[in-house]
Formats: C-alpha cells, sequence, structure tokens
C-alpha cells in the first residue's frame, strides 16, 4: 500500500522498523567485538564440559544436547545485558518513547536485530560444538533448527526482563533470576528435540511446540517489552 | 530520583481518579470499591477481617490433624507415611493458589492503578514462596520412605522448585527497586508475565515421565481415595485457605503502615491511640 503523498512525514509502520533494524545493524558493525563476545563465552562454555565431565566422546554425547542448550541460554543471557542498557543511559530510548510511534513494534524490531547479531551466529556455531562433543553429522539439521527457534523465544523473553532490569543497579544478576525461571520451557523442549534426533526419532512435537511458544511470544512479548521499558524510563 | 509525585503526598489517594466528565455517575456506582481500596478504610477492614479468618482456620486445622491422624485409616501401601499428604497436598495447591492471587492483584493494580492491589500482590509473595517451600520440604519428606530418596527429578517437584524461582525473582525484583511505586508497576508486570508463563512451564516439565503418583482428588467424581482419608484433606485445604487470608490481612496492615507511614491519617491516628 503506497503512502499518500500529502502526508511524506508520518512513517509507515514497515518503514519504522526498517530504520530501527539499520540502526542496530550499523551499530553492532561499528562494535564487532561485542558481537562476538557473546559467541566466544558460547563456545567457552561447551569446553568447560569436558573438562568437567570426562574427555570420552561416548559419556559426552550424551550430555551433549544439554550442553549445547545451556551454554546457548547462557551466552544469550549475557548478550541481553548489551540490549537496551547504552539506549537508555544516553536517552535514545527516552526519546523512542515519546516519539509517538508504537514501542512495542519498535522493540520488536530491536530485540530481532539483536537475535540476528546475537543468535544466529550461536545456531551457525553450535554444530561445531555439538560435533566436537560427539554429536553426530545427521543431527545438524535439527539442532540448528531447534536453536534458531529457541534462541528467538529466549531473545524475547530475555528482552522482557531486560526491559524491566534496565534502570536498577547491578541488573545483571537480577535479569538472570528474572529470566532463567521464564526461559526453562524453551531449555526444556530445545535439548528433548536434539536428544530425540540423537536417538534416531521423530522430532516433529517438540519443534512444532518451540514454533508455538515462538508465536506466542512473539505476539504477546512486545506488549510486555513496551509496558516494561515505560516504567523504567519514566522515573 | 524525584520520585515524590502528587499521588504519594496525597493521603488518602489510594486511587487515582479517572479523569474526565463522564465518569462522575460511575463513581457513585463504584463508590463503594474505591472506598475499600483507600487505604485507611482498607487497614482497618483488614484489622477487622483478621480474626473471622484467623480462628476458623486454626480450628479448621485442628479437626482436620485429628481427622486425618487419627480417625483415617492407615493406607494399605504406604501406611501411616501417607498421612504427610494433610500438609503437602494443601500447601501445594496454596503455592499456585496465592501465585494466582498475586498476579491478579498486580494486573489490577497496574491496569486501575490501585495501590491496595500492589499492596496485596507484595504481601502475598513472601506467604506464596514459603508455601513453596514447605510443599519442597514436606514433599521430600514424604519422598523418603515412598520413593527411597529425597528428592527426585520429577515433574511436579521441578515446576514446583520452578515456581519458587518465579516467586525469589519477584521479591528480588521489588526489592532492587527504591521507588515503590516503580517496584509495584515493574514487579506488578513480571507477575503477569509469569502467571501466562506458568502453565508452559507446567506443562514442559510434565514432557518427562517418572515415577509420580497421579493427582489422587482432582477426579471429584470418582475419587481414588477413599472418603475417611478424603475429607480432612479437604477441610485442611479450607483450613489453609482461611489462614492464608488471615496472614494476608496482616501482612496487608503492615504493607500499608509502611507505604503510609508519612501520612496524616496514621499520625491523628496514633496521636489518638
Amino acid at each position: 500500500m503506497p503512502p499518500a503523498a500529502t502526508e511524506p512525514a508520518v512513517p509507515g509502520l514497515w518503514s519504522l522498523w526498517l530504520l530501527v533494524s539499520r540502526r542496530e545493524l550499523r551499530l553492532a558493525a561499528r562494535h564487532w567485538d561485542q558481537v562476538l563476545q557473546p559467541l566466544i563465552f558460547f563456545v567457552i562454555v561447551t569446553t568447560l564440559f569436558p573438562l568437567a565431565i570426562s574427555p570420552s566422546l561416548d559419556e559426552l554425547r550424551r550430555v551433549a544436547p544439554g550442553v549445547v542448550w545451556v551454554a546457548a541460554m547462557l551466552a544469550s543471557l549475557l548478550a541481553l545485558e548489551s540490549l537496551f542498557r547504552p539506549d537508555v543511559e544516553d536517552g535514545t530510548m527516552e526519546q523512542w518513547t515519546l516519539s509517538g510511534q508504537p514501542l512495542s513494534l519498535m522493540l520488536l524490531a530491536k530485540t530481532t536485530a539483536h537475535w540476528l547479531l546475537a543468535g544466529l551466529p550461536m545456531v551457525v556455531m553450535a554444530p561445531v560444538a555439538g560435533t566436537a562433543l560427539g554429536m553426530p553429522l545427521s543431527v545438524w539439521p535439527v539442532l540448528m533448527g531447534s536453536l534458531a527457534l529457541g534462541t528467538a523465544c529466549l531473545s524475547i523473553l530475555g528482552a522482557i526482563g531486560a526491559a524491566l532490569t534496565v534502570g536498577v543497579r547491578r541488573g545483571s544478576v537480577l535479569l538472570a533470576l528474572l529470566v532463567l525461571p521464564l526461559e526453562m520451557p524453551v531449555l526444556i523442549f530445545g535439548a528433548r528435540t536434539v536428544d530425540l534426533a540423537m536417538h534416531g526419532e521423530s522430532v516433529v512435537g517438540p519443534l512444532n511446540l518451540l514454533a508455538a511458544l515462538l508465536l506466542l511470544f512473539a505476539s504477546l512479548g512486545p506488549f510486555a517489552m513496551a509496558a516494561a521499558m515505560r516504567i523504567s524510563v519514566e522515573s | 530520583m524525584s520520585s515524590e509525585s502528587p499521588r504519594s503526598s496525597e493521603p488518602r489517594a489510594g486511587f487515582e481518579p479517572p479523569t474526565g466528565s463522564g465518569e462522575a455517575r460511575a463513581n457513585t456506582r463504584w463508590l463503594w470499591f474505591f472506598k475499600l481500596a483507600s487505604p485507611p478504610h482498607a487497614y482497618r477492614l483488614a484489622g477487622l477481617l483478621r480474626p473471622w479468618f484467623l480462628w476458623p482456620a486454626v480450628a479448621l486445622m485442628l479437626i482436620a490433624a485429628y481427622g486425618g491422624l487419627v480417625i483415617a485409616p492407615s493406607d494399605y501401601q504406604q501406611k501411616d507415611a501417607f498421612r504427610i499428604i494433610y500438609v503437602h497436598a494443601p500447601v501445594a495447591s496454596m503455592s499456585l493458589m496465592v501465585y494466582v492471587v498475586m498476579a491478579v492483584a498486580a494486573g489490577i493494580g497496574i491496569i486501575w492503578r490501585i495501590k491496595l492491589a500492589h499492596a496485596v500482590a507484595a504481601a502475598s509473595a513472601p506467604i506464596g514462596a514459603w508455601f513453596t517451600v514447605l510443599t519442597l520440604a514436606s514433599g521430600s519428606i514424604y519422598g523418603k520412605p515412598m520413593w527411597g530418596t529425597w528428592w527426585e527429578w520429577d515433574p511436579r517437584l521441578t515446576s514446583e522448585l520452578i515456581q519458587l524461582f518465579l516467586y525469589l525473582g519477584y521479591m528480588a525484583l521489588r526489592a532492587s527497586f527504591d521507588d515503590i511505586q516503580r517496584a509495584d508497576r515493574a514487579s506488578a508486570l513480571l507477575a503477569v508475565v509469569g502467571v501466562v508463563n506458568v502453565p508452559i512451564v507446567k506443562y514442559s516439565v510434565v514432557w518427562w515421565n517418572s515415577l509420580h503418583q497421579g493427582p489422587s482428588i482432582s477426579k471429584l467424581a470418582a475419587p481414588s481415595i477413599d472418603s475417611s482419608m478424603l475429607w480432612p484433606l479437604l477441610i485442611m485445604m479450607l483450613a489453609f485457605m482461611l489462614y492464608f487470608v488471615a496472614v494476608l490481612c496482616n501482612r496487608v496492615r503492615s504493607e500499608i503502615l509502611r507505604r503510609e507511614r508519612n501520612t496524616s491519617w496514621l499520625n491523628e491516628s496514633f496521636v489518638k491511640s
């Protein structure tokens, strides 16, 4: 639907989405180190488990789905710290809340861009980590698919928590405390999916459940994010 | 942080009056409701109601304890150890119910901006957390003779543990704000998000299979436990609900005192007494 030529000043929702996304991606391109840090953290955490449990691949193979999933969850939690804080501190978020544009959409765009930068690299890296833990190659598609759906869920849930705690001193521990219990269903379904695939069983059920969770969180989450952000920015 | 909003300096405003001219009639119809929401009134009312909930709760608890520990026969399989369900099952159902009460109060508080609802939600959280701790403790005491272990990673135990984490997160979020109104609204949002997630957590955790016995009294039509064992359990549940309301009255009163400590009605009533 082309916008009326007489109202050039009011951007449509789509252009708003693109503006926010472009800004996020451009900012990330100028701070590559911040994008890489959660990814390196993810690799380091998966390295810890062979050191802690056993170097034998047979033993690691049994726990591999859980290890990869827990590492992805912790890494996404770590990445959330930088999701809203810089924008709240320099006043950008205040401008956003005052702009009259739908804050929920802008925050969802921001979260999506965040997922592209924090979640997607992990999805790509996961097969490497999984193979290092003894996962067979045949599990790769399921691992990546479940992580893609799951990390998107984690980004949305995490964004709600990040918006709530952004105004709090030492908010990062609190953020983990709030968000991790809410994220447990995602972990259960995600790790279960990979586990089923490794035993050669059908993964349609849990994958569908993960997709359903993502739809639920993507449709209701932005409103919670916007409400939380208003509370945080208000004072 | 300049959080001294006009709302908090006005002593009797437990409710933020709706703006607009057409609301006058609605105001008179809902007068009792606004009155209920005003802190001085709620403070008095909670004080009046407290004994009416507390003493019946104590009486029913004694009756149910007698019924459960003396009258009910021992279980053919679990012997006398089953009697711990007279504590375990009521506190387990309360741990969930209190969360729902808290989330509903928080939702009311965030939608209609009623301070008293926030006070109720804030007062419910520690009670619910204690009920959850009691559930876990009594459950593991129950589990030792039944399953041979104190802890089993089974769905109901695990979801109860997650429930405890949700309560702790709520309380941690409240505690991290200095400004009470921000604490109210932020934690209310968390409670509402949490209550949407609670069924998902419950069902996702049920995903694993394990050896927990199925719920035995949810099928009211044909209960799988004998009626001589059932009635003390139901009475105990009622007793715990009344006990919760009594404790809630108490906690809401102290919550109101804490929030309204600088207001004139409190100073006046203290000068009088």
